[in-house]
């Protein structure tokens, strides 16, 4: 396989230690090496680059060292940058292609327009022999700035397939084990695993994680490393509870190894994060967030209906219109005025409640805490707009611990 | 500081009733306000350090399991250990714990802490500053030898501020390589100073649910890249319920903290030991009526949740208390108490006759004893002084009943005296608690209890009154005792009737017991067992009625107790829209203005315009005609100035009146009463409904 890789500038032996080390990707890496060549790079994460003048600081940092960074002045235009970067490298000319790789290029959309097309036309701006390698986890499609641009060349990484992840995971034998008997868990492992997650990094994790537990019955001296079946027997429930729970970082992974070593009933008491949903309010609060519900998923029109002693006999199929007949719950909440939250909020608490300053500083709070969320722009001061942020299933929770039946004013459950 | 206090008191004792002793009492409430803060600050922290003692704990094992190099540790990825600390929705009260949990942490833990809060951090990039600067700077600041080199560095730092975590990272290098010699005389276990030399570097996010989840992502993100080299550890501050974690982080952002989940104590519990060691505590002299409590109480279960400004209505009450009473003097410890009492001066004697407890206390005296209260003043400072005293001893003899009363009740079936015991405290504030109704059907219940039950509670009450050091309690702790040992007894000494039964086979004589037996129960012939009981009950009642009488009843009580509730409500509970509608109905409120003076509701036409305008608006229906109102203001305003009713010019508008009125229509605009439509361009659309 390494034959692949093969290039004058580099010796043997150290190309076929990074044949070693990017397994099931030599195609690829031969293509970049017949490419390239020999490098001299620039490695630039993108989500660490919180401003442009950090990005250009770090490129020319890497390339010409520290006294060219400096040279930037305080914050930065890209006409800043190419002015510095000619000027080093006129000093100093490329012997061989310079290289800035980006990782997570995709968050370049997010910055200045014009950055990204002149980026790929860098080469040009500065009149050097540099390259410029975006790495990204998206397409190129969505990110081509609209404007249009020189276009990159495409270099496609595949998916690794389950027998290329099955080889790469055997590699990391437990020193105590045999290659075989590692390779049989990471097999069973990946049956589990492999229909929800192909990310490497969490499977070695996840691997890690579970490999005390499969070599249990070894060591208790009940099977024989070579019994695959019962091994599997063994683990394969311990597996599939760890895809509920640690996979989904219900419980972190300190607590599963902790786990591990408890008795059955004892690990069954530890809850997971999402098993913690009870949320305990102020009494108005309660109300103000049940009146919040009834106004996102009743239409205004109805208020009248639930809220007035004598509303006459409406029945449901009179005043129903169109894009009513669908259940308000699937269409989601809908946004309402503060004076309608109030209106409501008043004929539902049951006693007279004084309109303080704190029922107003509660409805800031329920939004602060994202039960609701304020609809319109902060600024207007003048009848804001809120959505109810919360499920049925806790908003029947709060109501029941005020003994409210807010189904009975629910539109779509009358 | 001094200043400060100096500034305070000429604050407090301007307008202060009876200012001679106003230094004195100004002295009095800040000793006790001072008492009542270090309490809560103790408090806070006892309750805090549960939890991080369980973080500490929790810091350390993900230290060390990221140190280990055996196999299982290597494949790992290595997660940002997370600490997920539920706190309540009582935000507020979440600064006073940040602060102590801060406090600890860097002396004991790392002295790497910093605090971030999501209104400071709008996008990543301040959030990165603010890290860094927080991180680096308290460096500067507690490091004394570093100081010089520092304020050199510094501008440099100050300048690349925009920079990565990587800064950091050389930053933290850099002081974990130096610290080692740093502390030379402290013993420390070698694995201590391990720890001691990699000190984790602490994120406080004190407001999870506010933060932007891109920028809190992008954040773990970068901070994932570093973990090699910089022990992070975060802690989330989370008000609501953890699966917000889920909500805002995506699976790829959340697989990267290995998040573990740390319950606070929850605001009702947290209150109950305020309550318990502030309010239920004969040490601290000032109280509370029952008035004020329910207001304090109420704020708290309705509105916020928050023990802060629980405990700051009852700092407003205690300011209140010691402004406005001048008997407040006597509300300290008992010898300063006594003393105080011999310097009162002839006015304060006076107001002393006047309160309502101490003329009751008179009526019940002898016809001379009344004479002499009511003329001879070195008398009354006698009588003063036992009263006083009595009222101490009242206190002293109140608090561990109450408690006593509460164990016996609280775990009664549906809680006839509440399951709290503040609820408790609130029944027997308010009138004399035997006379209740819950409280009769409480002592039902309780003799209804089996053996068991009746001895432990009975054993608690006596564990309660053994912390009481005053001569009557000690008197019911003997007895208690003795009732107990009663109740001990009784395993052994019970005569079984069945047993007799099993000795006679004769049908006659046991159709005739069973008769007997019979017999007996429909007497309701006790069994020993409730006849004691009855005894136990009789005695608790009798506790019950000879020391947990309202404060009402006791004379002088007015010395330590705030009564104001409107006060407080008022102050705590602001109602801006009836303030607002006060003013604009009745000026004379605020402005204290005779001439404003009016009778059942109506204005006079010397008010300021806008309540002339306002005034007007009421008589009108949902759209008001701004012309009609002009005219009508124009008439009400034109009798004001005195004008004769018949003249020509009466009631016409002009120019300046126009204008007073286009002014204060657009002030009615801008509170909120009126607005524009559209729908008439020359009138105005209310938007509060009723009035004339």
């Amino acid at each position: 396989m390494t034959a692949l890789l093969q290039h004058p500038g580099y010796d043997e032996e150290r190309l076929k230690g990074v044949a070693e080390k990017l397994p099931c990707r030599e195609v690829q890496a031969g293509m970049l090496l017949s490419l390239m060549g020999q490098l001299s790079h620039a490695t630039v994460s993108c989500v660490e680059c919180v401003s442009i003048a950090l990005l250009f600081e770090q490129v020319l940092l890497s390339f010409f060292g520290c006294d060219a960074a400096s040279l930037l002045p305080r914050s930065p235009s890209l006409s800043d940058f190419v002015r510095v970067y000619r000027q080093q490298c006129s000093q100093s000319p490329a012997k061989q292609t310079r290289y800035i790789v980006m990782e997570k290029a995709e968050l370049l959309r997010d910055t200045d327009a014009s950055l990204l097309s002149a980026l790929l036309r860098l080469q040009e701006l500065v009149e050097d022999n540099v390259t410029v390698i975006l790495l990204s986890e998206i397409a190129w499609d969505k990110f081509r700035p609209n404007t249009g641009c020189f276009e990159p060349l495409l270099l496609h990484f595949p998916d690794y397939s389950k027998s290329e992840l099955q080889q790469i995971l055997s590699q990391n034998v437990h020193p105590s084990y045999s290659a075989g008997f590692y390779s049989a868990y990471i097999n069973i492992l990946l049956g589990v695993f492999y229909s929800v997650c192909r990310d490497l990094r969490e499977l070695r994790h996840l691997a890690a994680l579970n490999f005390s537990k499969f070599c249990e019955p070894l060591a208790e001296g009940k099977v024989k490393e070579t019994d695959t079946h019962k091994l599997w027997k063994h683990i394969e429930p311990h597996l599939k509870k760890a895809m509920q729970t640690v996979y989904l970082r219900e419980v972190s992974s300190l607590q599963w190894e902790q786990m591990q070593q408890m008795e059955e009933e004892e690990a069954g008491a530890l809850r997971g994060l999402s098993a913690h949903t009870h949320v305990e309010l102020p009494y108005y609060s309660k109300f103000l967030l049940i009146a919040a519900y009834l106004a996102s998923y009743n239409p205004a029109r109805t208020d009248k209906r639930f809220f007035l002693k004598h509303h006459g006999k409406i029945r449901k199929t009179n005043f129903l219109k169109k894009n009513e007949k669908t259940s308000n719950h699937l269409l989601g909440p809908k946004p309402f005025p503060l004076d309608r939250l109030l209106a409501i909020f008043y004929s539902v608490v049951d006693s007279r409640v004084a309109p303080t300053a704190s029922i107003f500083s509660q409805i800031s709070s329920l939004v602060t805490l994202q039960l609701l969320a304020q609809v319109s722009h902060d600024d207007q001061l003048d009848a804001p707009k809120y959505k109810c942020a919360v499920s049925l299933d806790f908003i029947c929770a709060i109501a029941r611990t005020v003994n409210f039946d807010i189904v009975k004013y629910l539109y779509d459950f009358l | 500081m001094l200043n400060e206090t100096i500034c305070q008191q000429s604050y407090f004792v301007q307008g202060c009733e009876d200012a001679e002793s106003s230094e004195i009492r100004f002295r009095l409430c800040q000793e006790l306000w001072d008492e009542i803060k270090t309490d809560t600050e103790v408090l806070q922290d006892e309750l805090n350090r549960t939890i991080l003692d369980s973080l500490l704990d929790f810091t350390r094992k993900c230290s060390s399991t990221r140190q280990n190099s055996d196999w299982t540790s290597q494949m790992r990825a290595s997660e940002i250990p997370t600490a997920a600390l539920m706190l309540g929705v009582n935000v507020p009260d979440h600064d006073m714990t940040f602060q102590s949990l801060s406090d600890m942490l860097k002396q004991s833990v790392s002295p790497h802490v910093a605090s971030v809060q999501a209104k400071e951090c709008g996008a990543l990039k301040h959030l990165m500053k603010k890290v860094l600067e927080r991180l680096m700077d308290t460096v500067v600041v507690v490091d004394d030898e570093d100081e010089e080199e520092n304020v050199e560095t510094s501008p440099r730092v100050h300048r690349s501020m925009h920079c990565s975590l990587g800064i950091l990272c050389d930053w933290y290098t850099a002081r974990t390589k130096k610290s080692p010699t740093g502390t030379p005389g402290k013993k420390r276990s070698s694995q201590v100073r391990d720890e001691q030399q990699q000190p984790p570097v602490v994120i406080i996010f004190k407001d999870l649910e506010a933060f932007n989840p891109r920028v809190l992502q992008d954040f773990i993100l970068i901070c994932s890249q570093y973990i090699d080299r910089l022990p992070l550890t975060f802690i989330f501050g989370i008000a609501t319920s953890p699966s917000t974690i889920q909500h805002m982080l995506p699976h790829s952002v959340s697989s990267l903290l290995c998040i573990e989940l740390f319950q606070s104590l929850s605001c009702t519990q947290h209150l109950a030991t305020v309550i318990d060691k502030l309010i239920l505590a004969s040490r601290i002299h000032f109280k509370l009526n029952g008035k004020v409590m329910q207001v304090l109480i109420g704020v708290f279960l309705y509105h916020d949740f928050s023990v802060r400004n629980f405990i700051k209505g009852l700092q407003l009450a205690l300011l209140e208390h010691f402004h406005s009473q001048p008997l407040s003097v006597l509300c300290c410890k008992k010898k300063q108490a006594l003393f105080n009492v011999t310097q009162l001066s002839k006015p304060n004697l006076d107001r002393i006759r006047q309160l309502p407890s101490f003329k009751r206390y008179v009526e019940k005296q002898e016809a001379q004893e009344q004479v002499n209260l009511m003329t001879d003043d070195s008398h009354l400072k006698e009588v003063c002084q036992q009263l006083i005293k009595d009222l101490h001893k009242y206190h002293k003899n109140y608090y561990p009943i109450l408690r006593c009363l509460h164990t016996l009740t609280s775990s009664l079936p549906r809680y006839p005296l509440g399951k709290q015991i503040r609820e408790l405290y609130l029944i027997c504030l308010a009138k004399n608690v035997w006379e209740n109704e819950d409280y009769q059907s409480a002592m039902k219940l309780v003799k209804m209890l089996a053996k068991g039950e009746m001895v432990s509670l009975l054993q608690k009450c006596v564990e309660i009154l053994q912390l009481s050091k005053s001569k009557k309690m000690k008197n019911a702790l003997v007895q208690l005792e003795e009732l107990l040992a009663k109740f001990k007894q009784l395993d052994t000494s019970i005569p079984s009737p069945i047993k007799n039964l099993q000795k006679k086979t004769d049908l006659f004589q046991l159709q005739k017991t069973l008769l007997e037996m019979n017999e007996s129960r429909r007497a309701k012939r006790l069994s020993p067992f409730e006849n004691l009981r009855n005894e136990a009950l009789e005695f608790i009642d009798n506790l019950v009625k000879s020391h947990l009488s309202p404060p009402e009843s006791q004379p002088l009580y007015e010395v330590c107790y705030y009564s104001s509730s409107a006060t407080v409500r008022r102050h705590l509970n602001a109602t801006p829209r009836t303030s607002i509608q006060a003013a604009l109905s009745n000026p004379y409120y605020y402005l204290q203005n005779d001439s404003l003076k009016s009778e059942d509701g109506t204005v006079s036409n010397t008010a300021p315009d806008i309540c002339i305008a306002y005034k007007l608006h009421l008589e009108c229906g949902r759209l008001i005609n701004l012309y009609d109102w002009l005219e009508a203001y124009s008439t009400v305003v034109s009798a004001a100035e005195g004008n004769d009713q018949d003249s020509e010019n009466f009631g016409k508008v002009d120019e300046v009146k126009h204008a007073r009125f286009i002014r204060a229509v657009s002030a009615l605009e801008f509170l909120g009463f009126i607005k524009s439509t559209k729908q008439k361009t020359d009138h105005v659309a209310r938007l509060t409904w009723g009035g004339c």
